[in-house]
């Protein structure tokens, strides 16, 4: 029994305003209709980071516009939304308030249910708008924030954590590396663009807890940002030019190595047989390459979404609602927190409903 | 006039619905205000909703919005203006931004020069001076406690413990108060101001230094 019907998602975890709206039709088909997105990234660029206080400031401003960007875009009106879905958490703490506060405000005028959900599960939900409904698979988030190897039965069953980083997310090691090479903020497409011109084997960085003793499933990679550091010093000691081209390749290489490695390593262990990567990182062309490649020899199918559906977006979020929906999840109450460090074997938050007793 | 009003600038999370007659001082149909400064995004909807209830009004009859826009701490403020704003569209109302410290200086009521404080953390004051008619005469600003003129003001009100004065009430904005400023506009149909928060303070942020090294020098 499949509920339909034309959802609403907000995302404002971190620097990003994103509205996305979709449509889940009695076969649990999910289509996409709008992708809205305000960025405030521009404003965070000379701080190398984001900087929070201005990502929730941005947000503020941003909200209604996007929302009103995204209704036109899919050419509905207001009264055609069945449900408001939102980021709940992880994220910061500030922006994450907005986008709850919006999205409850939002659902509460329209008179329709509200989904408050995980950020990282709708990573995993977005890929359905793009490749259709998702079978049993491995996932490999990748992020600024994240690097998790997940195993997800479905979308709206609590996903099983098999593995994460111990110190740094991939996307930050490559904020920090593209920062010391002196290129651009976000790091991943400056050091992608970089890399493309680079030798990947002209230095051989380390690869973290790929020793047969490490956790099999967990990733580390700041020795590789440090690694890199000492190399670009002892060049500048002998007062040779960094090879930025080349580090930025080597550096990825060693990255991407690990990621397709481990969640390869992980779907063959567990008799799964499609990987799917999401997050920002995920843009990554070395990634999306190497991944392609791995799976391919280890007889893997693998789902990768298209490179703007990667990056925080509200579509991800509407779809991940899609899902609930569809599955006929109840509503989040209206007095949900937003929690940053939401827990990712919660999908659905501010419900007595566990998807077990859906089963 | 139905009106609803909403204000998250200090730690009381504030909505009402009040009744603005064309003539006379409004008429408050329902109000919860919760003190509770680390909540306002878990209470104001739940809050907004019961005040409706009880009141027995359809969010549908509402004829406009006020919403104070602080000063306050931001990340509270933002979710008091956010719900006001998503409201507003949603039920194709206008918004009207009240200065909360204008909301707390109208409970105070007028006669004497008036100080108004409230808590901005990190050891500063949100503060604003009133002259005997109730009309602000300098501020908003933020400072330390120390840099705050008291000299002039006969009372001063809102949360001036911070100062090591005594506490006066009122220390919050309620609806009856937060409507009243703003209820002439209101009533005239006027199309609103933009509704900016206001924060009197820049984001805390720092472009990095130089790169500590990893290799001793
Ligand atoms: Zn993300």
């Amino acid at each position: 029994m499949t509920t339909t019907g034309i959802v609403l998602g907000i995302e404002s975890s971190c620097d990003e305003t994103g509205v996305g709206v979709v449509e889940v039709s009695g076969d649990g088909t999910v289509t996409l209709l709008a992708d809205e997105i305000a960025s405030s990234v521009d404003e965070h660029a000379r701080f190398g980071g984001v900087v929070p206080e201005v990502a929730s400031r941005a947000h503020l401003q941003a909200m209604v516009p996007t929302v009103h960007r995204a209704l036109r875009t899919a050419g509905i009106a207001p009264s055609d939304v069945d449900a408001v879905a939102v980021t709940a958490g992880p994220g910061l703490a500030g922006a994450l308030l907005v986008g709850v506060a919006a999205a409850k405000a939002y659902a509460t005028a329209w008179e329709v249910p509200l989904y408050g959900v995980n950020h990282l599960t709708a990573h995993i939900a977005v890929d359905t708008v793009e490749h259709g409904p998702l079978p049993p698979a491995l996932a490999l988030l990748v992020s600024g924030g994240h690097s998790s190897l997940l195993q997800v039965s479905s979308l709206v069953t609590p996903l099983h954590p098999l593995g994460a980083t111990i110190d740094d997310a991939a996307g930050e090691a490559f904020d920090k590396v593209a920062r010391l090479l002196g290129l651009g903020f976000p790091g991943g497409p400056f050091i992608d663009r970089a890399a493309a011109d680079g030798d990947p084997n002209s230095v051989r960085f380390p690869r973290g807890l790929t020793g047969p003793g490490d956790a099999r499933y967990d990733f580390s990679f700041s020795g590789l940002k440090t690694a890199v550091a000492r190399h670009v010093e002892a060049l500048g000691r002998q007062g040779i030019a960094v090879p930025v081209a080349d580090v930025a390749a080597a550096f990825q290489e060693a990255v991407v190595d690990v990621l397709t490695a481990k969640a390869i390593r992980a779907a063959t262990d567990r008799g799964i047989d499609t990987l799917l990567i999401g997050g920002g990182v995920a843009a990554n062309s070395r990634l999306r390459a190497l991944a392609a490649q791995r799976c391919t020899a280890a007889g893997l199918r693998l789902r990768v979404p298209r490179r703007r559906l990667c990056t925080d977006n509200g579509a991800m979020v509407a779809a991940l609602g899609a899902h609930l929906l569809a599955a006929g999840a109840p509503a989040s109450a209206l007095d949900i927190p937003a929690d940053p460090a939401l827990p990712i074997t919660t999908s659905l938050v501010g419900v007595p409903w566990t998807s077990e007793q859906q089963q | 006039m139905l009106v609803l009003a909403l204000d998250t600038a200090t730690s009381a999370v504030t909505a009402g619905l009040l009744r603005l007659p064309e003539v006379g001082s409004p008429e408050i149909l329902a109000e919860r205000v919760t003190v509770d400064a680390r909540a306002h995004c878990e209470l104001l909807m739940p809050s907004v909703c019961s005040v409706l209830a009880t009141a027995g009004v359809s969010m549908h009859n509402l004829d406009a919005v006020v919403c104070g826009v602080g000063p306050g701490p931001f990340t509270g403020l933002r979710v008091g203006m956010v719900t006001a704003a998503a409201l507003g569209d949603a039920l194709a109302l206008p918004v009207f931004p009240v200065c909360s410290l204008d909301a707390i200086a109208y409970r105070a009521g007028t006669g004497s020069p008036l100080l108004v404080i409230t808590d901005a953390r990190r050891r500063e004051v949100y503060w604003a001076r009133y002259d005997e008619s109730g009309a602000r005469i300098d501020g908003p600003h933020v400072d330390r406690p120390l840099d705050v003129p008291l000299a002039g003001a006969s009372r001063v009100v809102g949360a001036p413990d911070v100062l090591g004065l005594p506490v006066v009430p009122p220390q919050y904005p309620d609806p009856a108060a937060l409507v009243a400023v703003v209820a002439a506009a209101v009533l005239s149909r006027a199309t609103p101001g933009p509704l900016h928060p206001l924060y009197l303070r820049r984001p805390d942020a720092w472009e990095p230094g130089p790169r500590k090294r990893v290799t001793p020098v």
